[in-house]
């Protein structure tokens, strides 16, 4: 869309000047300013906005805090506790810098769901959802690595049992996870080049959201009907309407951040890594950030081979497989329909998948033994078939409800049946 | 582009390959050391061998070192769990596959060559992983009286052998030696 002519004129002398050497203010304006965006977009589709700022919070405070930590196993733990106690404000850089990581991944979750409810990812926006994916990824990485950093009893085991899933690999996987740890087991050498990598990857998440947002603005935005835009009164123009909205989102979104941080830092953490790290010593339960466990019930599920292979790598590969579905979602959908709105059926397999995935979740917290581990087989997969059995068919055999002819139509539908008076009646 | 409209391979066609050949080859040396550097440094991979005075560890005791930034436990087996270890079937066995480094490397994992051998058969020497995904197990635990890990609940026997869940080997014998009867060295 911002393909299309721009509508920026330079209204001072400096501003001719730049705009003929330079037009970043050109690409601002026509970006972020005239920009339309379709005007019923619900607060769903504020979240990308909220994980823009998420992102830089990270950033800011994250660099604050490498001013102050050594990343050395002798000293690394004591390091987090002299912030928390010595550092002047270290204790609340710390904490938004923790909890920070903990409401990035519930934005990202709420805008992935919100992805696949409104089936955001079907042409032409095929790309810009592969991107997502792989911010979601880099995300990942990043909070491993980073949770590696305060070198607690959690941090080292959840290093050593991560890493340990390279050793699944047949023939290379032990070559492979010596050369992640720089030795035979998390130690120094694991967590100097955790601490480095940690500080890199969120520039080139930067980087792919580069991507990820000049996608968005080739193909346009999707909106709740899934229909696109087709005239000038679908949409309404990104400044002040969808700044306005994002922004207040924001400032809920940024409470809820401040409740976390000011009455309740530790909850989403663990108790076990305020105790430092010990290589002799695995606490009685290991369990990773909330973010990740219901990848983790995946992994645990398969306890049974599979032909040649064995549990261990089944497990490993059902996780990796969790998330590598997700980027040929475009392919598996079969529907013309875009949006769940119109489609029954979806609609109520989309919402069994969010049930399903948080009570994966909720397993993963659980110990791997009794009838847990088969409550995670058959959510584990549940979550499988959502992705390789119920997109491809339903395409075909659901009969979706009709579709309003434009965004404007259902717009002004939606109010009329509101009991509001429509004042203009939509010709499709 | 030639102005020719040929489709016939030239010496130039030649040169281009050459070059973008050279510059890959090039490129990967260049790579490599950027690679390399991530694996184990010299001082890790330095063949570090411990010794260890087990004078003290009587039967039903255990000890655990620390060997290349790992556990190895040693264990003064009982009566009883060499007598358990033994009355199991290969067959029952997870990985029949003994895993000691000492012998050869498709040996059984019948009990004598899960152990320090004939006339010690009362010592266990494992490295104290576990071969799932690289918890420390816990000792005398689980329902087979051996090791138990609380990661993913793999329980492995008096012998060290995986027998339930989800780990897919049984505990590494690494290579050590009696240097004498009462000393064990490691490595």
């Amino acid at each position: 869309m911002s393909a299309g002519h721009s509508t920026y004129t330079p209204k001072s002398g400096l501003g001719r000047w730049m705009d003929a050497r330079l037009p970043l203010p050109r690409l601002v304006y026509d970006s972020f300013v005239a920009y339309p965006v379709p005007r019923n977009l619900n607060y769903a589709y504020t979240f990308g906005g909220i994980l823009s700022l998420m992102l830089v919070a990270q950033i800011v405070t994250g660099i604050v805090l490498a001013m102050h930590y050594a990343a050395n196993t002798e000293v690394a733990f004591n390091s987090v506790e002299k912030i928390m106690r010595d550092v002047n404000s270290g204790w609340l850089l710390r904490y938004l810098h923790s909890n920070g990581a903990s409401m990035f991944f519930i934005a990202v979750y709420v805008h992935i769901f919100r992805g696949l409810y409104y089936g955001s990812y079907k042409a032409p926006r095929e790309m810009l959802w592969i991107l997502g994916c792989i911010i979601y990824l880099l995300m990942m990485a990043t909070a491993f690595m980073g949770y590696v950093l305060p070198w607690g009893q959690m941090s080292f085991w959840g290093a050593t049992v991560i890493t340990g899933f390279f050793t699944a690999i047949p023939l290379v996987g032990d070559w492979i996870q010596q050369l992640l740890l720089g030795g035979f087991a998390v130690d120094n050498p694991t967590l100097n080049r955790f601490f480095s990598l940690h500080y890199l990857l969120p520039f080139m998440i930067a980087g792919v959201v580069v991507l990820h947002v000049w996608a968005l603005h080739v193909t346009g935005q999707t909106n709740p009907t899934g229909i696109e835009v087709k005239k000038k009164t679908d949409t309404v123009a990104f400044t002040p309407y969808a700044t306005v909205k994002d922004a207040f989102a924001m400032v809920v979104f940024l409470a809820l951040f401040a409740y976390f941080v000011f009455y309740i830092p530790n909850y989403l953490g663990h108790a076990d890594n305020y105790i430092e790290a010990d290589a002799l010593k695995t606490p009685a339960h290991i369990v990773p950030e909330w973010y990740f466990l219901p990848f983790y019930a995946i992994l645990r599920a398969i306890t049974f081979n599979i032909g040649p292979i064995d549990s261990k790598l089944g497990g490993v590969l059902a996780m990796f497989g969790a998330i590598a579905v997700l980027f040929v979602v475009p392919w598996l959908d079969t529907s013309k329909v875009r949006s769940a709105v119109y489609r029954p059926w979806f609609k109520l397999f989309f919402w069994l998948f969010v049930v399903d995935a948080i009570f994966l979740g909720w397993l993963g917290s659980r110990p791997a033994e009794g009838v847990y581990v088969a409550m995670a087989q058959g959510a584990t997969l549940y979550y499988f078939a959502f992705f390789i059995v119920i997109m491809p068919v339903l395409g075909l055999v659901e009969t979706p409800r009709r579709l309003p002819n434009s965004i404007t139509e259902a717009v002004l539908e939606k109010k009329s049946a509101a009991g509001a008076p429509a004042t203009e009646q939509a010709k499709g | 582009m030639s102005a020719t409209d040929s489709t016939e391979h030239t010496r130039r066609d030649f040169l281009y390959v050459a070059t973008g050949v050279a510059g890959a080859v090039g490129a990967a040396g260049v790579a490599w050391p950027f690679i390399d550097q991530m694996r184990p440094d010299a001082s890790t991979r330095a063949l570090a061998s411990i010794q260890v005075d087990v004078s003290g560890v009587e039967p039903g005791m255990s000890l655990t070192v620390k060997w290349r930034g790992r556990p190895v436990f040693i264990r003064n087996r009982t009566e009883k769990e060499i007598e358990e270890a033994r009355a199991v079937a290969l067959e029952d066995l997870k990985d029949p596959v003994a895993r000691n480094a000492n012998i050869a490397a498709d040996a059984p994992a019948n009990d004598l060559d899960r152990s320090a051998g004939e006339g010690k058969e009362n010592w266990l020497v494992m490295i104290g992983v576990c071969t799932h995904l690289g918890c420390v197990p816990l000792g005398q635990a689980g329902e087979f009286g051996g090791w138990f890990c609380p990661c993913h609940g793999s329980h492995y026997d008096t012998a060290g052998r995986i027998r339930k869940g989800p780990a897919p080997e049984n505990l590494a014998v690494p290579t050590f030696e009696f240097v004498s009867d009462t000393v064990i060295q490691v490595g």
